[in-house]
């Protein structure tokens, strides 16, 4: 019933139905063409790719994850790094715990970084991260439970609009400080590395790594699967009622905070899988992944993309993370400039992306939901519109 | 700088060099010919004449021959008839200390002393420097006395008291008398005077002095000492919350002026503007492109090269905005979160932009003479750029609340802010006073760097590192009320100075971080809210 329930609400939409598609059909082909095709042919995929496809399918995830709240819910989150990050140390720690004796300093018990501080023994809460359905359990919890308190608080008091942007983009800063400092226990300033084995698996394997890029593909499909629901149903109804007028929605009789803080920690869960899937794949986590501006930079691809439809933020992670690629190689000093641009010219010239554009140009005509209203919940300082 | 310019400069060098050292010779020789007289001297009277000799000379380039004297290391050449200083086997010349020859194979005679001749070398030596011409040498001297409780050196000590005219030395001078007495002295009622003496001083000196003191004496001194510690400690103690607020204050008139710039546009046109910090940058990069046109063309105005930088800093810094405003903002109006990616864009932009002109590495600003150096209050070194830019934020605080209460362009600000459609209707062009306000926003900004490049390092980060503590203040201080930025940011950097000494500089951050994150949710719009119904969505 439920089950029903939930596939009905995700496959309502074609679009996202192909996406599904597509999803599965690339977590089986790529590890094929990697692992069996011969190196000789033109469809094989090198070694180096898989792991790179993997991290722009994470960040797809991310992406995803922002949209839910602020395409639509309108909060915009300029923290969501901090989830994606947290989410990747519990998989890190994790992976920690697998070295096991195989370190530089041979300790069984200790990481090498905690040997290297002379730490005499395992502190309280990195206790059962050797095993994985602890560590799983925590890339989700940590995100979450972190989610709801800031969110409870949040939402509660009301804070709305850029003020909400501003304390988020603050909590992500507040743990970039924290995780730098060598005495927090996660490694400080160089975070965790040197990983060797995921479930016993050698995680520099090709057929490793080919199973970790299928994972997130999968895990990209169900994520979709899961949001396009939650927004088709009646429930993403009242939350885009809270994006557009939330005082009208709260004279209706809703909750809009508990509206806002159930999309809230959903999608810092789904933030903490991506980050979880993306450690492996990428070999380290450190505390740069909380730096603000990383955070910004997922609300860039979500809004290339497209905020408030469903594969838009899909395509702008993929799509700005493999320009990011390009121009790391070829023209390492123009990538400021591109992104920068990129900012400017989406904001100012698609507002509703790369999906909103292709919509208008192939003069597909349904009722919108992805209007960019302003958000009347600002009106005390926005100038309304004229 | 032109070729002429360089000659010249290098010519008064010269010129200068010369001098000097020709006075130095002059100096040199006296002391050097009193020192050969020890070579034909015969007998201790004879001896004793020329230490008081160079006693009265005053001059401490004698000191080392001196001190070898007393030593028995001061001995005469009779090949030549010269006085030198034996060192291991070197032999040295007594004024210049320098090594003449090698001892071995040379039968050298030693100058005899006898005791009487030791306490007057002893006298001298302090006499040279406790009466020295330079005051700055008489203080080190009775501090240096004061450091080491010297006995031997009492009787020139009090010489010196009766001496010395400079007040502060005077009491330095007897504070060295009162610690050579508390040691030395049975008599308790010396020793209480010595320690009220010392407690006058009141550092942490005094109170080492006196709680080794305390340690080993008894009776009622002990207790005068006790008390005395207490006294210090409680003065010491006072002191360190001085210097909290002083170091707090400095802090917070940094964050202030970084943040007012950003106070001002969020409140009129409750745009966030991302760049803020690459303004900040901007305005320091400029300093440092004026003070290289200085160094270049005007060395010897160097030092005015700020006042130069502060109005072209503001210039350029407000030109860009403007251009930001026109190009960008204006059609983002009623959008708050795109203009903030926006604006974040172009920062972005900015920041490349600035590194492939000027470099990805930090440019070096020179602070100017009235600028570096530092003084002392009591327990407390205040540095000059410091207190200029608390005194700079000031000015610019006093400067905004004219410009916002006392002009048109103020009233009209005012009037956007509390009611944009209402202002709209009283004829109030709202465009331009968005245009206007965004440039002076930006502008303050970039003045705002113009101090900050005295004290922090200029790169293309620069601006990053400020404009998160900027938004906290903003946030904190309430939108659209310069009283509340200025609060917000004293109180802000106060805190986080007080919380340092416990936790440390980090988690004081991260403390003061989940405090305002916390304090927003009690109070949505800041300390000083905005009121009315206007401002309530």
């Amino acid at each position: 019933m439920i089950l029903t329930h939930f596939l009905k609400g995700g496959i309502q939409s074609r679009s996202v139905l192909t996406m599904i598609g597509l999803l599965c059909v690339i977590a089986i082909l790529i590890p094929i063409m990697n692992l069996v095709v011969p190196p000789a042919s033109p469809f094989h995929v090198p070694d180096h790719l898989v792991p790179l496809f993997g991290k722009y399918l994470c960040f797809a995830i991310l992406a995803l994850a922002l949209d839910l709240v602020w395409g639509y819910c309108g909060i915009l989150s300029l923290g969501h790094g901090a989830f994606f990050a947290l989410g990747g140390y519990a998989m890190g720690m994790y992976l920690m715990r697998q070295i096991g004796a195989r370190g530089v300093y041979g300790n069984p018990e200790l990481p090498d970084f905690m040997v290297f501080l002379n730490w005499q023994e395992l502190p309280w809460y990195w206790y059962g991260f050797d095993q994985f359905w602890f560590a799983a359990l925590m890339v989700m919890l940590v995100p979450g439970l972190l989610a709801f308190v800031f969110g409870w608080f949040a939402f509660r008091s009301r804070v709305t609009g850029v003020y909400l942007s501003i304390i988020t983009q603050a909590m992500t800063y507040a743990l970039l400080l924290a995780f730098f400092r060598n005495d927090m226990g996660f490694g400080g300033n160089n975070g965790l590395t040197d990983f060797k084995d995921i479930l016993g698996f050698n995680i520099a394997a090709p057929e490793t790594r080919a199973a970790l890029f299928a994972a997130s593909a999968l895990t990209l499909a169900l994520a979709l699967l899961l949001i396009s629901s939650m927004v088709s149903s009646k429930y993403g109804k009242i939350l885009q009622a809270v994006r557009d007028a939330e005082s009208r929605t709260r004279f209706l009789g809703y909750r809009p905070e508990k509206v806002k803080l159930i999309a809230f920690v959903v999608s810092a869960i789904v933030a903490g899988i991506a980050g979880a899937l993306y450690v492996p794949q990428v070999g380290i986590i450190n505390p740069g992944e909380f730096a603000p501006a990383n955070s910004i930079e997922i609300v860039v691809w979500t809004a290339v993309g497209g905020r408030g439809t469903l594969i838009g933020p899909i395509i702008g992670a993929v799509l700005v993370n493999a320009g990011k690629s390009w121009f790391t190689g070829v023209l390492p000093e123009f990538w400021l400039f591109a992104l920068g641009g990129l900012f400017i010219f989406v904001t100012l010239f698609m507002p509703k992306g790369i999906v909103g554009l292709a919509k208008k140009l192939s003069n597909f005509s349904r009722p919108n939901i992805t209007t960019n209203k302003p958000q009347s919940s600002d009106g005390a300082i926005a100038k309304p519109a004229e | 700088m032109s070729l002429p310019v360089v000659l010249r400069s290098i010519f008064s060098l010269v010129i200068l060099l010369f001098f000097l050292a020709g006075q130095s010779i002059a100096q040199d020789s006296s002391v050097g010919t009193v020192i050969q007289k020890f070579a034909t001297a015969k007998g201790f009277s004879q001896v004793g004449k020329i230490i008081d000799e160079l006693g009265e000379l005053g001059d401490p380039k004698a000191a080392p021959a001196l001190r070898a004297l007393s030593e028995g290391n001061l001995k005469t050449d009779p090949s030549n008839n010269s006085v030198v200083i034996v060192s291991g086997d070197n032999l040295l010349d007594p004024v210049t200390g320098e090594t003449i020859s090698e001892a071995a194979g040379k039968s050298l005679k030693k100058i005899r002393i006898k005791n009487s001749l030791r306490r007057a070398i002893t006298a001298a030596l302090s006499g040279m420097t406790l009466r020295a011409q330079d005051a700055e040498i008489r203080r080190s001297a009775a501090q240096t006395i004061f450091d080491t409780s010297d006995a031997g050196q009492l009787e020139a000590l009090e010489k010196a008291i009766t001496a010395e005219e400079d007040a502060s030395i005077l009491s330095l001078m007897k504070q060295a008398r009162a610690s050579i007495v508390l040691n030395t002295t049975d008599d308790p009622a010396a020793m209480i005077e010595a320690i009220s003496v010392i407690q006058e001083r009141g550092d942490r000196e005094a109170l080492s002095l006196l709680s080794a003191f305390e340690a080993s004496a008894e009776g009622e001194p002990k207790q005068a000492a006790a008390a005395a510690i207490t006294r210090i400690n409680d003065r010491l103690e006072l002191w360190e919350i001085g210097q909290n607020v002083w170091y707090g204050l400095s802090l917070g008139s940094v964050l202030f002026l970084a943040a007012i710039g950003l106070a001002i546009t969020f409140g009129v046109m409750g745009v966030i503007n991302m760049a803020h910090g690459e303004m900040v940058m901007l305005g320091a990069y400029t300093t440092f492109v004026v003070q290289e046109i200085f160094r270049q063309s005007a060395p010897a105005f160097f030092d005015y090269s700020l006042l130069l930088a502060l109005p072209l800093a503001f210039l350029v810094t407000a030109l860009v905005g403007l251009c930001m405003e026109r190009g960008i903002i204006r059609f983002l109006y009623g959008r708050p979160l795109e203009t903030l990616l926006a604006t974040w864009g172009v920062s972005l932009v900015l920041q490349q932009t600035v590194r492939t002109i000027f470099g990805p590495t930090n440019r070096e600003v020179g602070n100017p003479s009235w600028m570096s150096g530092a003084f002392e209050i009591g327990e407390l070194s205040i540095t000059w750029n410091r207190l200029w830019i608390i005194v700079f934020s000031l000015a610019v605080f006093a400067i905004l609340m004219i410009i916002l209460n006392k002009t048109s362009l103020g009233l009209q600000m005012r009037a956007v802010t509390q009611n944009r459609r209402m202002a709209s209707a009283m004829g109030i062009r709202t465009n331009w006073v968005d245009a206007m306000t965004f440039a002076l926003g930006s502008g303050i900004a970039g003045m705002a760097g113009v101090a900050l490049s005295q004290i922090d390092n200029v790169s293309p980060n620069l601006g990053q590192s400020y404009i998160i503590d900027s938004f906290m203040v903003v946030v904190f201080g309430g939108v659209g009320n310069l009283w509340g930025t200025l609060v917000g940011a004293m109180s802000l950097g106060v805190a986080n100075k007080f919380l340092e000494p416990y936790t440390g500089a980090v988690l004081a951050k991260i403390l003061v971080l989940i405090f305002i994150i916390l304090f927003i949710q009690r109070r949505p719009r800041g300390l000083f809210a905005i009121r009315g119904r206007a401002v309530d969505a």
